[in-house]
Protein backbone atom coordinates (compact mmCIF):
# COMPACT_ATOMS: atom_id res chain seq x y z
CA UNK A 1 0.00 0.00 0.00
CA UNK A 2 1.29 3.22 -1.09
CA UNK A 3 1.77 6.83 0.99
CA UNK A 4 -1.06 8.00 -1.50
CA UNK A 5 -3.83 5.11 -0.91
CA UNK A 6 -3.06 5.46 3.33
CA UNK A 7 -3.95 9.24 2.81
CA UNK A 8 -6.94 8.68 0.66
CA UNK A 9 -8.16 6.31 2.64
CA UNK A 10 -7.86 8.24 5.78
CA UNK A 11 -9.14 11.28 4.12
CA UNK A 12 -11.95 9.06 3.31
CA UNK A 13 -12.86 7.26 6.45
CA UNK A 14 -12.73 11.02 7.88
CA UNK A 15 -14.92 12.41 5.60
CA UNK A 16 -17.62 9.58 5.93
CA UNK A 17 -17.26 9.11 9.67
CA UNK A 18 -18.00 13.02 10.00
CA UNK A 19 -20.99 13.30 7.51
CA UNK A 20 -22.42 10.29 9.80
CA UNK A 21 -21.42 12.10 13.01
CA UNK A 22 -23.05 15.09 11.04
CA UNK A 23 -27.01 13.26 10.66
CA UNK A 24 -26.80 11.32 13.85
CA UNK A 25 -25.97 13.75 16.75
CA UNK A 26 -28.62 15.24 18.42
CA UNK A 27 -27.37 18.86 19.20
CA UNK A 28 -27.79 21.16 15.64
CA UNK A 29 -24.07 22.80 16.72
CA UNK A 30 -22.47 19.20 16.96
CA UNK A 31 -23.97 18.74 13.68
CA UNK A 32 -22.61 21.93 12.03
CA UNK A 33 -18.93 21.25 13.48
CA UNK A 34 -19.00 17.52 12.60
CA UNK A 35 -19.89 19.53 8.40
CA UNK A 36 -16.62 21.58 9.10
CA UNK A 37 -14.95 18.26 9.54
CA UNK A 38 -15.90 17.03 6.65
CA UNK A 39 -15.12 20.16 4.30
CA UNK A 40 -11.55 19.60 5.56
CA UNK A 41 -11.50 16.72 4.73
CA UNK A 42 -12.65 17.34 1.44
CA UNK A 43 -10.38 20.03 1.16
CA UNK A 44 -7.62 17.39 2.05
CA UNK A 45 -8.84 15.54 -1.13
CA UNK A 46 -8.28 18.31 -3.21
CA UNK A 47 -4.91 18.76 -2.10
CA UNK A 48 -4.05 15.26 -2.93
CA UNK A 49 -5.38 15.77 -6.23
CA UNK A 50 -3.10 18.97 -6.96
CA UNK A 51 -6.42 20.91 -6.94
CA UNK A 52 -4.55 23.69 -4.30
CA UNK A 53 -6.81 26.36 -5.51
CA UNK A 54 -10.31 24.72 -5.22
CA UNK A 55 -8.90 23.46 -1.60
CA UNK A 56 -8.39 27.09 -0.47
CA UNK A 57 -11.49 28.54 -1.99
CA UNK A 58 -13.39 25.66 -0.26
CA UNK A 59 -11.95 25.83 3.02
CA UNK A 60 -12.57 29.85 2.98
CA UNK A 61 -16.17 29.94 1.54
CA UNK A 62 -18.02 26.30 3.02
CA UNK A 63 -15.88 25.40 6.30
CA UNK A 64 -15.31 29.45 7.02
CA UNK A 65 -18.39 31.39 5.74
CA UNK A 66 -20.99 29.01 4.83
CA UNK A 67 -20.99 27.43 8.12
CA UNK A 68 -20.15 30.08 10.53
CA UNK A 69 -23.28 31.60 9.08
CA UNK A 70 -25.25 28.10 10.07
CA UNK A 71 -23.89 27.96 13.17
CA UNK A 72 -25.14 31.72 13.45
CA UNK A 73 -28.56 31.02 12.69
CA UNK A 74 -28.94 27.44 15.27
CA UNK A 75 -27.41 29.56 17.75
CA UNK A 76 -29.74 32.55 17.13
CA UNK A 77 -32.31 30.03 17.57
CA UNK A 78 -31.38 28.61 20.50
CA UNK A 79 -31.75 25.02 19.02
CA UNK A 80 -30.16 22.11 21.32
CA UNK A 81 -30.93 18.84 22.03
CA UNK A 82 -34.21 18.68 23.90
CA UNK A 83 -35.91 21.06 21.35
CA UNK A 84 -34.51 18.80 18.50
CA UNK A 85 -37.83 17.37 16.51
CA UNK A 86 -37.39 13.79 16.11
CA UNK A 87 -39.36 11.67 13.20
CA UNK A 88 -40.70 8.15 14.20
CA UNK A 89 -38.51 5.18 13.85
CA UNK A 90 -40.74 3.59 11.06
CA UNK A 91 -40.03 6.61 8.82
CA UNK A 92 -36.50 6.80 9.73
CA UNK A 93 -35.71 3.11 9.00
CA UNK A 94 -37.82 3.86 5.45
CA UNK A 95 -35.66 6.62 4.66
CA UNK A 96 -32.22 4.69 5.51
CA UNK A 97 -33.38 1.81 3.13
CA UNK A 98 -33.80 3.64 0.43
CA UNK A 99 -31.28 5.27 0.63
CA UNK A 100 -28.98 2.48 0.83
CA UNK A 101 -30.85 0.77 -1.75
CA UNK A 102 -30.10 3.84 -4.21
CA UNK A 103 -26.36 3.15 -2.92
CA UNK A 104 -26.15 -0.66 -3.48
CA UNK A 105 -27.44 0.05 -6.80
CA UNK A 106 -24.73 2.69 -7.86
CA UNK A 107 -22.47 0.60 -6.38
CA UNK A 108 -23.33 -2.55 -8.30
CA UNK A 109 -23.56 -1.16 -11.67
CA UNK A 110 -19.88 0.73 -10.95
CA UNK A 111 -18.08 -2.60 -9.68
CA UNK A 112 -19.54 -4.13 -13.50
CA UNK A 113 -16.68 -1.59 -14.85
CA UNK A 114 -13.34 -3.58 -15.94
CA UNK A 115 -11.78 -0.35 -17.83
CA UNK A 116 -9.26 0.79 -15.14
CA UNK A 117 -9.20 4.48 -15.57
CA UNK A 118 -6.39 6.60 -13.50
CA UNK A 119 -6.70 9.87 -11.99
CA UNK A 120 -3.65 11.91 -12.01
CA UNK A 121 -2.66 12.81 -8.05
CA UNK A 122 -0.15 14.71 -6.88
CA UNK A 123 1.00 16.07 -10.56
CA UNK A 124 -0.02 18.04 -13.16
CA UNK A 125 -0.88 22.11 -13.31
CA UNK A 126 -4.58 22.21 -14.16
CA UNK A 127 -5.45 23.19 -10.23
CA UNK A 128 -2.98 25.74 -9.83
CA UNK A 129 -4.15 29.45 -9.41
CA UNK A 130 -2.71 30.60 -12.64
CA UNK A 131 -4.11 28.14 -14.86
CA UNK A 132 -7.58 28.38 -13.67
CA UNK A 133 -7.19 32.77 -13.49
CA UNK A 134 -6.05 32.84 -17.07
CA UNK A 135 -8.94 30.43 -18.16
CA UNK A 136 -11.49 32.06 -16.00
CA UNK A 137 -10.42 35.40 -17.33
CA UNK A 138 -10.12 34.10 -21.00
CA UNK A 139 -13.08 31.73 -21.48
CA UNK A 140 -15.34 32.05 -18.85
CA UNK A 141 -15.15 35.96 -18.46
CA UNK A 142 -19.09 36.44 -18.96
CA UNK A 143 -20.29 33.94 -16.69
CA UNK A 144 -18.14 35.42 -13.43
CA UNK A 145 -19.43 38.76 -14.12
CA UNK A 146 -23.65 37.08 -14.15
CA UNK A 147 -22.62 35.48 -11.01
CA UNK A 148 -21.75 39.15 -9.34
CA UNK A 149 -25.19 39.78 -10.75
CA UNK A 150 -26.42 36.51 -9.14
CA UNK A 151 -24.24 37.96 -5.39
CA UNK A 152 -25.88 41.24 -5.50
CA UNK A 153 -29.45 39.84 -5.79
CA UNK A 154 -28.94 36.95 -3.57
CA UNK A 155 -28.04 39.69 -1.18
CA UNK A 156 -30.90 41.77 -1.89
CA UNK A 157 -33.14 38.82 -1.47
CA UNK A 158 -32.10 37.85 1.83
CA UNK A 159 -32.17 41.44 3.12
CA UNK A 160 -36.28 41.45 1.95
CA UNK A 161 -37.10 38.16 2.98
CA UNK A 162 -35.70 39.10 6.48
CA UNK A 163 -37.09 42.32 6.52
CA UNK A 164 -40.59 40.87 5.66
CA UNK A 165 -41.66 40.54 8.89
CA UNK A 166 -41.22 44.42 10.00
CA UNK A 167 -43.18 45.81 7.29
CA UNK A 168 -46.09 44.06 8.34
CA UNK A 169 -46.15 45.26 11.45
CA UNK A 170 -45.74 48.81 10.38
CA UNK A 171 -48.75 48.25 8.22
CA UNK B 1 -5.28 6.16 -7.51
CA UNK B 2 -8.57 4.14 -10.13
CA UNK B 3 -11.25 6.79 -11.04
CA UNK B 4 -13.79 4.42 -9.06
CA UNK B 5 -12.03 4.78 -5.65
CA UNK B 6 -13.78 8.47 -6.03
CA UNK B 7 -16.69 7.59 -7.53
CA UNK B 8 -17.81 5.32 -4.76
CA UNK B 9 -16.28 7.68 -1.89
CA UNK B 10 -18.80 10.77 -3.76
CA UNK B 11 -21.64 8.23 -3.96
CA UNK B 12 -21.44 7.21 -0.15
CA UNK B 13 -20.91 10.77 0.57
CA UNK B 14 -23.92 11.89 -1.29
CA UNK B 15 -26.02 8.92 -0.11
CA UNK B 16 -25.33 9.94 3.38
CA UNK B 17 -26.50 13.20 2.17
CA UNK B 18 -29.62 11.92 1.17
CA UNK B 19 -30.08 9.81 4.32
CA UNK B 20 -29.91 13.03 6.01
CA UNK B 21 -32.90 14.71 4.35
CA UNK B 22 -35.25 11.78 4.58
CA UNK B 23 -34.38 11.19 8.50
CA UNK B 24 -33.93 14.49 10.04
CA UNK B 25 -36.79 17.27 10.85
CA UNK B 26 -34.72 19.86 10.93
CA UNK B 27 -34.75 22.37 8.43
CA UNK B 28 -31.04 23.71 9.25
CA UNK B 29 -30.02 20.10 9.57
CA UNK B 30 -31.40 19.33 5.70
CA UNK B 31 -30.25 22.33 4.41
CA UNK B 32 -26.88 21.12 5.69
CA UNK B 33 -27.40 17.60 4.35
CA UNK B 34 -27.96 19.45 0.64
CA UNK B 35 -24.45 21.03 1.10
CA UNK B 36 -22.89 17.81 1.78
CA UNK B 37 -24.24 16.45 -1.35
CA UNK B 38 -23.22 19.74 -3.52
CA UNK B 39 -19.58 18.95 -2.13
CA UNK B 40 -19.73 15.22 -2.82
CA UNK B 41 -20.36 16.41 -6.64
CA UNK B 42 -18.08 19.03 -6.23
CA UNK B 43 -15.29 16.01 -5.50
CA UNK B 44 -16.48 13.99 -8.23
CA UNK B 45 -16.08 16.55 -10.92
CA UNK B 46 -12.49 17.36 -9.77
CA UNK B 47 -11.65 13.40 -10.19
CA UNK B 48 -12.90 13.28 -13.43
CA UNK B 49 -10.91 16.29 -14.43
CA UNK B 50 -7.44 15.20 -13.02
CA UNK B 51 -8.80 11.88 -14.82
CA UNK B 52 -9.13 13.52 -18.16
CA UNK B 53 -5.73 15.61 -17.31
CA UNK B 54 -4.27 12.15 -18.27
CA UNK B 55 -5.60 11.79 -21.87
CA UNK B 56 -4.45 12.59 -24.82
CA UNK B 57 -6.65 15.28 -25.25
CA UNK B 58 -5.25 17.18 -22.65
CA UNK B 59 -1.77 17.31 -23.99
CA UNK B 60 -2.98 19.72 -27.04
CA UNK B 61 -5.24 21.87 -25.11
CA UNK B 62 -3.64 23.74 -22.15
CA UNK B 63 -6.83 24.59 -20.32
CA UNK B 64 -8.51 21.65 -20.88
CA UNK B 65 -8.72 20.14 -17.55
CA UNK B 66 -9.31 23.28 -15.56
CA UNK B 67 -12.40 23.29 -17.42
CA UNK B 68 -14.29 21.28 -14.40
CA UNK B 69 -12.82 23.06 -11.63
CA UNK B 70 -14.11 26.02 -13.23
CA UNK B 71 -17.22 24.47 -12.75
CA UNK B 72 -16.69 23.66 -9.51
CA UNK B 73 -15.64 27.37 -8.74
CA UNK B 74 -19.03 27.89 -10.14
CA UNK B 75 -21.12 25.55 -7.72
CA UNK B 76 -19.53 27.29 -4.80
CA UNK B 77 -20.86 30.49 -5.75
CA UNK B 78 -23.98 29.56 -6.72
CA UNK B 79 -24.32 27.47 -3.04
CA UNK B 80 -22.98 30.53 -0.88
CA UNK B 81 -25.80 32.88 -2.77
CA UNK B 82 -28.53 29.53 -2.27
CA UNK B 83 -27.07 29.41 1.54
CA UNK B 84 -27.66 33.46 2.14
CA UNK B 85 -31.08 33.49 0.82
CA UNK B 86 -32.11 29.74 2.47
CA UNK B 87 -30.92 31.00 5.69
CA UNK B 88 -33.14 34.21 5.47
CA UNK B 89 -36.15 31.77 4.71
CA UNK B 90 -35.40 29.41 7.65
CA UNK B 91 -35.49 32.38 10.16
CA UNK B 92 -38.52 33.65 8.52
CA UNK B 93 -40.18 30.81 9.09
CA UNK B 94 -38.92 30.32 12.47
CA UNK B 95 -40.19 33.87 13.51
CA UNK B 96 -43.46 32.66 12.07
CA UNK B 97 -43.99 29.40 13.60
CA UNK B 98 -41.63 29.83 16.44
CA UNK B 99 -39.92 26.01 15.26
CA UNK B 100 -37.99 24.82 12.81
CA UNK B 101 -39.66 21.55 12.17
CA UNK B 102 -40.71 21.04 8.48
CA UNK B 103 -43.60 18.96 9.62
CA UNK B 104 -44.80 21.87 10.65
CA UNK B 105 -45.14 23.38 7.03
CA UNK B 106 -47.87 21.54 5.78
CA UNK B 107 -50.46 23.82 5.44
CA UNK B 108 -50.67 23.16 1.25
CA UNK B 109 -51.85 19.61 2.06
CA UNK B 110 -54.86 20.46 3.10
Amino acid sequence: MSIIQIIFLLLSVMAVGSALMMITSKNPVNSVLWLIVVFFAISGHYILLNAQFLAIVNIIVYAGAIMVLFLFVVMLMNLNAETEPVKNRRLQLIGITSGGALMLIIVSAISKIDVEQLVQINAGDSGLIKVLGMNLFKNYVLPFEISSVLFLSAMIGAVVIGKKEEIDIKK
Amino acid sequence: MDIKAYIILSLVLFTIGIIGVLVRRNAIIIFMCVELMLNAVNLLLVAFSKMHALSIAAKASANFASDAQIFVFFIMVVAAAEVSVGLAIIVMMYRNVHTVDVNFLNRLKN
